[in-house]
This record gives C-alpha cells, sequence and structure tokens, in this order.
C-alpha cells in the first residue's frame, strides 16, 4: 500500500530539533510562522530578526534568511532592514523582556513611525533563558527569581499591556493577542500572523501579534498545567483577541 | 576644479552620499546637527533611507540593519551620543557588518560642553564597546580631507566588512573651508553575498549574527578578527610628516590639533627651531613603525605630544618610541583649545630641560 503523507514538517523550517523546554509554545509559534511564509510563498523574500532571550537562536530553526539583534533593539534593526529594502518581508520576534523592557523605546517608536515590519510578540511572563526573572510582563503574585514572595504591586507597579498600549498610537495598523494553548486558539493565531504579513505586503503600517507563551520551566509547573495557567490567569490579564485593525475600522 | 565653500557637518554629509552611502540614520546633537540636517533631505533626493531615531541606541541599530542588507549605511553623533552607541558598534564588529560611523567630538566627561575636544581617543581606538574587537579610525585634519575620507570609510568597511570611524571633533563640524570636490567617488562591491536580501534560488540562507556559544568556535573567531587585523595594520596604515627630516623635535598630534601644532611649527622654525609634524591620519591602526623610525633620527631630541585632551595618543605615541627619546606631552581639555605660542613654549623648554640633562 502506497504511503500517504497526511503531516510533514513545514518547508520553511529546517530540518533540526530546537532547543526548547518540553512545553514551551516557541516551537509551536515558529511551526505557524514558518507555515505561513510557505502558504504565501514569502519564504524567499523572508527576513527575520531574533531577539536576545531565548529564540536567540530562531535563526537556526526557520528556512529563510535572518538577523540577531542586540538585546531589544529588533525593531531599529527591522527598522533598517525595512527601509532599504521594502521588497523584502521583514519579521521581528521579541520576547517580553526584551521588548517590553530594554527595548520599550524602540518598539515604541518603531509603532509610532508605523514602520511596515511585523512584530511577532512571544509574552511568557518571565525572563526565560536566563534563569527566571521578573519581567515587566510578571502577573501580580507571580513567584520569579527576583520576585521570590511574588510580584507586588506596591514595589513593582502593575504588569504592562503592550498589544493595548501599542495600538493607542496611529501608526499601529494591527495588533491582536493570540495563544496557541489549544487548537481552537492555534488557528487564530495561524490567521493573525496571515493578516499581519498580508497588511504588511500593503504597506500599511505597522502590525504587531502578541503571543501568549508559556515556560514551564521556570514557572515550576508541567506542560499541562502551564497551558491551563496561560488561559485561566494570563489570558485573565491579558485579554485575547484584535485590539486595532485599521481595515475593519474603514 | 572650481573650488566650493562648504561647512565640514554638510560637506562630510554630501562626500558620504557620492560615495554611495544610501541609509542614514541620525539623532540630534551639537556639534553635529547638520549633517542629519542635510541628510534628511538629501538621503531622499538620491534614493536612500533617513530616519530621525529615537535616540543614538536605536540610530547605531538602524545601521546595523540597513548594513545586514548589503547598504551603504551611515550614522553620525558627537561623543556623548557615541557613548551609547558602544553596544551597537561592537556587534557590528562581532557581526563583521562594514559601516561608517562620524563623531564629532566635544569636550567632556559627562555632557560636558558642545566646545571642540579630542577625548574620545582611547574610547575610538582601544576595543570599541564590549569585547576584543577593533574599528579602523580615520582622523581628518581639514574639511577638504574629511569629505576624502568619507569614500575612503566606506571602501574600507566594504573591504574589511567592519565599521569604521571619522572621528574629527566640533572645529571640523562648525568651520566652512573651501574645498575641491575629487573625482574619485565610492566604489561600493557589486554585491555582498553574504548580505540578507532573500534566500538564493538553491534555498541557501543567509544569517548575520554575532552570538558564538561555543566558546572554542567564538576564540577562533576572534583569533580570525586579529588576522584581519594584522591585513588592516600591514595595508591601511597612513600618516602624514612634515619637516621631520632631520628635525630637532618632533611634534605628534592628530585632527585639528594638528593644524595647530604646524602653525606653532612654523613659528619656531624662524627662530631657528626646527619641529617636525608626525600626524597620524588612521589612528587605529597607528603608524608606530613610521613614527619610530622619524624619532630614531639622531637630530631629534625629544617627542611632544599634542591634544586636546589629558594625554591619550599619548599612550601610542610611547609605544611607537619607547625609550628612544624622552617622550613629552601638552594638552588643552574640557573643550579648551590650544594655542600655538603655548605650543612654541613647551617646545623651547623642552629643549632646555633635555640640553640640561644632556
Amino acid at each position: 500500500m502506497a504511503e500517504q503523507v497526511v503531516y510533514a514538517r513545514s518547508k520553511g523550517l529546517k530540518d533540526v530539533e530546537t532547543h526548547y523546554c518540553p512545553g514551551c509554545h516557541h516551537g509551536i509559534i515558529h511551526k505557524l510562522i514558518a507555515e505561513v511564509l510557505v502558504e504565501m510563498d514569502l519564504l524567499d523574500r523572508a527576513v527575520g530578526i531574533s531577539p536576545v532571550g531565548c529564540a536567540v537562536l530562531a535563526y537556526d530553526y526557520f528556512n529563510c534568511d535572518f538577523v540577531q539583534a542586540a538585546h531589544g533593539r529588533a525593531p531599529a534593526v527591522a527598522t533598517g532592514i525595512k527601509r532599504t529594502r521594502p521588497d523584502l518581508l521583514v519579521f521581528a520576534y521579541q520576547g517580553d523582556g526584551d521588548l517590553a523592557s530594554i527595548g520599550a523605546a524602540e518598539i515604541v517608536h518603531a509603532t509610532m513611525r508605523g514602520e511596515k515590519h511585523t512584530t511577532i510578540f512571544i509574552n511568557n511572563a518571565i525572563y526565560g533563558m536566563t534563569g527566571g526573572q521578573m519581567a515587566p510582563t510578571t502577573l501580580i503574585g507571580q513567584k520569579s527569581t527576583t520576585s521570590p514572595s511574588g510580584r507586588s504591586q506596591a514595589q513593582h507597579g502593575l504588569p504592562i499591556r503592550i498589544a493595548e498600549m501599542l495600538s493607542t498610537l496611529d501608526g499601529m495598523a494591527y495588533a491582536e493577542r493570540v495563544c496557541v494553548a489549544d487548537i481552537p486558539n492555534l488557528l487564530k493565531a495561524k490567521k493573525a500572523i496571515k493578516k499581519a504579513f498580508s497588511l504588511q505586503q500593503q504597506g500599511i503600517g505597522h502590525t504587531f501579534v502578541e503571543f501568549l507563551s508559556t515556560c514551564p520551566t521556570n514557572w515550576g509547573m508541567t506542560p499541562v498545567a502551564a497551558g491551563e495557567w496561560l488561559k485561566s490567569d494570563m489570558a485573565q490579564y491579558y485579554p485575547l483577541g484584535v485590539k486595532k485593525d485599521v481595515e475593519a475600522a474603514k | 576644479m572650481q573650488k566650493e565653500l562648504w561647512k565640514g557637518n554638510e560637506a562630510i554629509a554630501e562626500a558620504a552620499v557620492r560615495a554611495g552611502c544610501r541609509a542614514y540614520f541620525g539623532y540630534p546633537i551639537t556639534p553635529q546637527n547638520e549633517i542629519p540636517e542635510y541628510m534628511s533631505h538629501r538621503m531622499p533626493e538620491a534614493g536612500g533611507a533617513f530616519v530621525q531615531a529615537e535616540s543614538e541606541i536605536a540610530a547605531i541599530n538602524m545601521v546595523y540593519g540597513a548594513a545586514a542588507a548589503g547598504v551603504r549605511a551611515m550614522t553620525s553623533s558627537s561623543s556623548p551620543g557615541i557613548s551609547l552607541k558602544q553596544e551597537g558598534i561592537s556587534y557590528l564588529i562581532g557581526a563583521q557588518l562594514p559601516a561608517v560611523i562620524v563623531n564629532m567630538m566635544r569636550g567632556g566627561p559627562g555632557l560636558g560642553t558642545i566646545q571642540p575636544g579630542q577625548a574620545d581617543y582611547i574610547q575610538a581606538t582601544r576595543s570599541p564597546g564590549h569585547g576584543d574587537g577593533h574599528m579602523i579610525v580615520l582622523a581628518p585634519s581639514s574639511i577638504q580631507e574629511a569629505a576624502d575620507l568619507m569614500a575612503d570609510a566606506f571602501d574600507l568597511a566594504d573591504r574589511y566588512r567592519t565599521p569604521v570611524m571619522v572621528l574629527a571633533d566640533g572645529m571640523i563640524g562648525q568651520m566652512m573651508e573651501p574645498i575641491e570636490w575629487k573625482q574619485r567617488e565610492g566604489k561600493p562591491p557589486a554585491e555582498k553575498p553574504w548580505a540578507v536580501t532573500g534566500r538564493e534560488g538553491d534555498g541557501k540562507t543567509h544569517v548575520i549574527t554575532s552570538l558564538r556559544l561555543k566558546s572554542d568556535s567564538n576564540e577562533a573567531f576572534v583569533l580570525s578578527l586579529a588576522e584581519k587585523y594584522r591585513q588592516i595594520e600591514a595595508a591601511e596604515t597612513r600618516f602624514e610628516e612634515v619637516n621631520c627630516q632631520g628635525a630637532d623635535v618632533l611634534i605628534a598630534a592628530f585632527g585639528t590639533t594638528a593644524r595647530i601644532a604646524l602653525s606653532a611649527a612654523r613659528k619656531l622654525e624662524k627662530e631657528g627651531v626646527k619641529a617636525g609634524l608626525f600626524r597620524p591620519v588612521t589612528v587605529w591602526p597607528y603608524p608606530y613603525g613610521a613614527l619610530r623610525r622619524l624619532a630614531e633620527q639622531e637630530s631629534v631630541k625629544a617627542v611632544l605630544t599634542v591634544e586636546m585632551n589629558l594625554g591619550q595618543m599619548l599612550y601610542d605615541v610611547r609605544l611607537a618610541v619607547m625609550d628612544r627619546k624622552p617622550v613629552y606631552f601638552y594638552g588643552r581639555t574640557g573643550g579648551m583649545v590650544p594655542e600655538p605660542a603655548h605650543i612654541a613654549d613647551r617646545v623651547r623648554e623642552i629643549l632646555a630641560e633635555v640640553k640640561k640633562n644632556g
């Protein structure tokens, strides 16, 4: 009987194993981006920008051109690429320490200028690669290695809702918060990436997809419990859904 | 060719465009503001990209992106802003990206003053940013030379895949001088096969990174940089010498200070004191050999280093001269400019001291 292929690795990914921990959502999100690049026939002119953080090695996994950026500076690097090579499909892939903390100025101004690249923002409410320190996105009460008794509002303020904040800027064309914790959400997430890339090609403004993501290792949870906590606790503070869509507003 | 009157900052910006620069990213800071101002209209006219960045940090990282995409890119700033660019310069070195950075130095430290200075010499020539790297550093002493060096800066950056700094001071930026536009324009390479411009036909991807997690491979990379630096030292070291042959005393100075030192030397010549001027054009790589050979002449009694700082190039002069001849220093700092009369006084003093010591 002839074999029938019902599922295969995306051609948008290299045939290698990732270094991501069990239960981490980076790998799934990589796969979705790769699938969209292939389905939209963009792989040959895509350039990704990898951050400092767990996804620093994204260039080893994606089967397209990549530039590794200094911590938080991916929006500036993407600006330099897209402004000089507008024919390229440019996406910056950044974590929450990278984007919401050290790179807060760069993402705000790239959005303000309406830079015509796409930001994929991975919010897992913690610093992953450095070993679980508190991020600007860490939830109140959430324990981390630099908030061992849980984040307190008095000491650290309330966590920052990046997608909402950036959506107040006129340069933002499209912003949606998604997750891949279950299949219906995963399918929505893929649609969001597709929409962002499609709007980028139309050159309307900045496009932004925020992923709520897991970090079972630094959260001290099993992969299953981490997925549940994302949906119960994270999604409560960071509501999923479209935050800005200039197309729909027309 | 006809001479035209140009302000230094604008001449540098125009020279960059003529050298094939097609991306400029900058942030306002005195005394270099005419560069972003000029680029804001000239760059779009030339079909290039201009962005006024939110910070010097963002500007250097935009340069990093444009350079990664294979475009001739530059930024400019002045001392406090150059401090902010150190991280980005280190990444440019680590990722082997060609780029040009102009530093119109002013007096420091801290916010300091907007008057000219040369106190970023060590920052520029030792190890810019963190890590074990260098960049080529060109030090013009006139607006003509600054304009001429822009094409060289971009060509050197591309030839060696390295950042190049044009290290000038506020006087170069703010003065107007007659200059001649030379025929020589920049020669951008036909192609940059390493640049991120999309996958090639065979699906081969390009990656620009400075991350080499395994220490042995990172060491091998740094050693390959060292080899590149040896080639640069051998092929690209430049200097100017004026009346150094048979001189009684050598004055070593770079940039505008060298012009002031030359006025002092002419003053001394009238008194029968032969003072030669040694002016490095590349302050990294430093022309150690040339200075050493000149200092070894029997006629030379001493070497005087003159700078607008507390004695930074002085270290290089000492490395060149070693203990062959006594090395002295005269400098003004914090935004003050040395005067020819004071340099001449210092030379007389030194010659008297050398004579006394036999």
